[in-house]
């Protein structure tokens, strides 16, 4: 090899300027390229306004629902009456159960005798509670001072209860709350913050500055104090809402109302084998795969039904494509029937039904059939005919002539000669095609199934819509994303058998 | 077969038939096998999707073509009174639907009609999304493929993390940001962003470990770095291959971005939605009309692109 020295290379970069000297596009096109892009995502900022919707957007809530995925709240409130003395109430379907106990709430009980200045209970409905609370709390006495007027002298009622008028609340193992009628200590790390609860004015005031995890928003407001993964409390004169939260799914098992609820696992096997029948009419086993089954937070059958379905309508929709597909793929490709008009006709149909959308089919059947499964199977039949079609059609127009000839050059009948001469070389290819959708019909079925058409994406978007059954969400998701790893592996070995190794 | 009834066969030669024989026996019997599970397994799913349909198949199959029924407006100029927010008395001759309040005024006069504007939007976030997936994509196939990244533990989380990605379902990805953003087109931008990120990193790195190593050995005997190598050995092979990808992750996104919408998430989808769940059949078939020819159009802009790109290679797989 020669080599090149500068004159010679001032001399071809002389001859062949162009090859050089690269052109303004050519050399520019990198920054160019980021430019318009920058300049598209300017656009797209401006578009969507992201600015707007990222600063309107409520950041704490993300964090709450993430937690929620993984987590459960347990909810008490003290209500605090004027004097100072408190009620803890739960809602209604509390994970812990019926008669909640709980060992991190220390409450000591008296019994007292006390007088209730409120008005009697007609009286109190006569006041309408969305006024209370809507009044500034600054000037809350004189509605109340109205409606107790107006509604007759209301006899003072004296009762004798047994009622908390101290209550130490644990939260996590770093946060507490110390709670007497008038005065709150939240205790957070090494943080102390002591509130005080005005029961006359309604309003709560704090000592000291005022750390950053927690928010009052108005002078003497409601004051919401958050622990992180612990939880948060919002507080004002008359109650104090408790978040308290814990990791784990809880009555994942046993919902609050089984006879087996809150036992362990030990526990719940003796009472399975050798306990008497708790149900006269069936054994305790069979009671217990009911009460799992029937559980009322997680509803485990129906989630699983919901998922079968989604599985059945992948599974159906891409089988019915398929054999439909098939025949209509020999008639579509050119070089197996001669017939221009039926070639055309057929890809066309193809394209139509492949560009109605999914979500089209999906609405038209849900009308038809109504919500469920078979809508479902049909919308992912209609848009995987022609997918399908179109891909078989390509596959038979590529196949080697040469196997057909030599069928044909036998004296063989046209059917056998599509049989020996032209099935073989493209079975697995379609085979191969199909197995390929009915994995991935299994993902997208679960979106199909949010507008109605069966399948576990309505009950998905349900959970979701209520915005406190996120733990639901995940069990659903973890469900969905087994099922699909699962198909997607069951998928690629039958699919690495057909078409060996290198083909896919 | 056929000779062996004309002539006998020496000892060889029948031991080579009985085995023949025995084998044909046996895949007979995996094929009966298989087509009796494949049975079972349809009519198990038929008899379940029907039992499961809150209404019965063959209950229902008259009824197949009313919802087409209920579309046919009473007054065909409806549809593109609707289509172009004209304002139009109702065929009863009162002003029910009062069209130009969706309009978009670009200047004092020129407006886009609603429904035009919202199938823009939606394709404005098919391809934000696509191109927010492009570029994490092209990073990431980088990151997963044998040929380029030897070290296995940055290889296989990558891909498993690709893999967990494009398996997440997208209403699951838009009701949460839904939940925290409010209704809009964010949710469904990173719904579907997410999902591509996934489904292209897949495809980038398969091209990518089918590429030429000549010109890596080369930049590698000269010295080059791993970026060196990725963006003057790798990069300008396989491009060609990725803008097709783009191209037909973009026509697949604008269908994924319509069905997100009519979920929440902005867009043309939703104003379906909306016009079917208020009956009004002349709104309903505008949009089904407007979203059918931007389907097909993009569709077929991004097949042509595709085949001068790469020609028909770029029609094999699909994802």
């Amino acid at each position: 090899m020669s080599m090149t020295n500068a004159a010679e290379l001032s001399r071809l970069a002389e001859r062949y300027p162009q090859v050089l000297e690269r052109s303004l596009w050519q050399r520019y096109r990198i920054p160019f390229s980021i430019a318009i892009l920058a300049l598209y995502f300017v656009f797209c900022w401006w578009f969507f306004a992201v600015g707007k919707t990222i600063s309107q957007a409520n950041w704490g809530l993300a964090g709450n629902y993430l937690a929620d995925w993984v987590s459960y709240e347990i909810r008490p409130e003290f209500q605090i009456a004027p004097d100072g003395t408190m009620q803890i109430t739960y809602p209604r379907f509390d994970p812990i159960g019926h008669n909640p106990k709980p060992d991190w709430i220390d409450a000591r009980k008296e019994t007292v005798t006390r007088t209730l200045r409120d008005a009697a209970p007609a009286a109190q409905s006569t006041t309408p509670a969305a006024p209370k609370s809507s009044f500034s709390f600054l000037a809350p006495a004189t509605p109340q001072a109205d409606a107790a007027t107006q509604a007759a002298p209301a006899a003072p009622k004296t009762v004798t209860e047994e009622v908390i008028t101290r209550a130490h609340v644990t939260l996590g193992s770093a946060a507490s709350i110390d709670l007497d009628g008038t005065n709150l200590v939240l205790t957070r790390g090494s943080e102390t913050v002591s509130l005080t609860l005005d029961h006359v004015t309604n309003s709560v005031t704090l000592e000291g500055i005022r750390p950053d995890w927690i928010e009052q928003r108005t002078e003497g407001g409601r004051v919401i104090a958050y622990f992180g993964m612990a939880g948060w409390i919002d507080v004002t004169a008359e109650r104090v809402r408790v978040r308290n939260r814990f990791l784990g799914w809880e009555n994942f098992v046993f919902d609050t109302d089984s006879p087996f609820f809150d036992l362990t696992p030990l526990q719940v096997l003796h009472k399975i084998t050798s306990e008497e029948r708790i149900d006269p009419k069936m054994s305790n086993l069979a009671l217990a795969w009911n009460n799992v089954l029937y559980n009322a937070s997680w509803q485990h059958l129906d989630v699983w039904t919901k998922l079968l379905q989604t599985i059945v309508m992948a599974f159906m929709g891409t089988l019915l494509a398929m054999l439909v597909a098939f025949p209509l793929s020999f008639i579509a490709a050119r070089n197996i029937s001669r017939n221009r008009p039926m070639n055309q006709l057929t890809k066309r149909f193809f394209d139509f039904l492949r560009s109605v959308d999914m979500l089209i089919w999906a609405l038209f059947f849900t009308r038809a059939f109504g919500p469920g499964p078979l809508a479902g199977i049909s919308a992912i039949f209609f848009t995987d005919t022609g997918t399908l079609g179109k891909l078989y059609s390509e596959a038979l127009e590529n196949i080697d002539d040469r196997q057909r000839e030599g069928v044909k050059s036998v004296g063989a009948s046209p059917v056998a000669v599509q049989r020996f001469g032209v099935l073989p070389q493209v079975l697995p290819v379609f085979a191969s095609q199909a197995l390929y959708f009915w994995e991935s019909n299994t993902r997208s079925a679960t979106i199909i199934g949010a507008v109605g058409a069966g399948g576990i994406g309505l009950k998905l978007w349900e959970a979701m819509r209520t915005n406190s059954d996120w733990e639901n969400v995940a069990y659903m998701v973890v469900l969905i994303l087994l099922v699909v790893f699962i198909f997607d592996a069951i998928s690629n070995s039958l699919r690495s058998r057909l078409m060996g190794k290198s083909r896919h | 077969m056929l000779l062996s009834t004309l002539q006998p066969l020496s000892e060889g030669g029948a031991a080579v038939e009985r085995h023949w024989q025995e084998l044909t026996a046996k895949r007979r019997l995996y094929t009966g096998l298989g087509l009796l599970i494949l049975f079972l397994a349809v009519t198990g799913s038929v008899w379940f999707a029907n039992e499961t349909n809150s209404g019965k198949f063959f209950d229902r199959l008259p009824y197949l073509f009313d919802f087409i029924g209920e579309l046919v407006p009473r007054d065909g100029w409806e549809i593109w009174r609707a289509m172009f927010d004209l304002p139009s008395p109702y065929d009863d001759g009162s002003l029910k639907y009062n069209y130009p309040e969706g309009r978009l005024y670009i200047t004092q006069s020129f407006y886009i009609p609603e429904y035009f504007y919202k199938m823009l939007e939606t394709i404005n976030i098919a391809l934000l999304s696509t191109v927010i997936g492009v570029i994490f994509g092209f990073c990431f196939a980088f990151l997963a493929a044998r040929n380029m990244m030897p070290v296995v533990w940055v290889r296989w989380p990558v891909r498993r993390v690709m893999e967990v990605l494009r398996a997440f379902p997208e209403v699951v990805l838009a009701g949460f940001f839904l939940a925290i953003l409010s209704l809009g087109a964010i949710p469904a931008i990173i719904a579907v962003s997410i999902h591509t990120i996934g489904a292209l990193g897949k495809l980038f790195y398969e091209v990518i470990e089918n590429a030429d190593m000549r010109p890596d050995e080369g930049l590698r005997a000269v010295g080059a770095n791993w970026f060196e190598r990725v963006w003057f050995a790798i990069t300008p092979q396989v491009m060609p291959n990725f803008l097709s990808y783009f191209l037909l992750r973009f026509e697949i996104n604008v269908r994924a971005s319509t069905i997100i919408g009519a979920v929440g998430g902005g867009g043309i989808g939703e104003l379906l939605r909306l016009s079917i769940s208020q009956g009004h059949e002349a709104k309903t078939l505008a949009i089904v009309l407007l979203l059918l020819t931007t389907v097909i159009a993009v569709d077929q802009f991004s097949a042509s692109l595709r085949r001068k790109l790469v020609g028909e290679q770029a029609f094999q797989s699909v994802s």
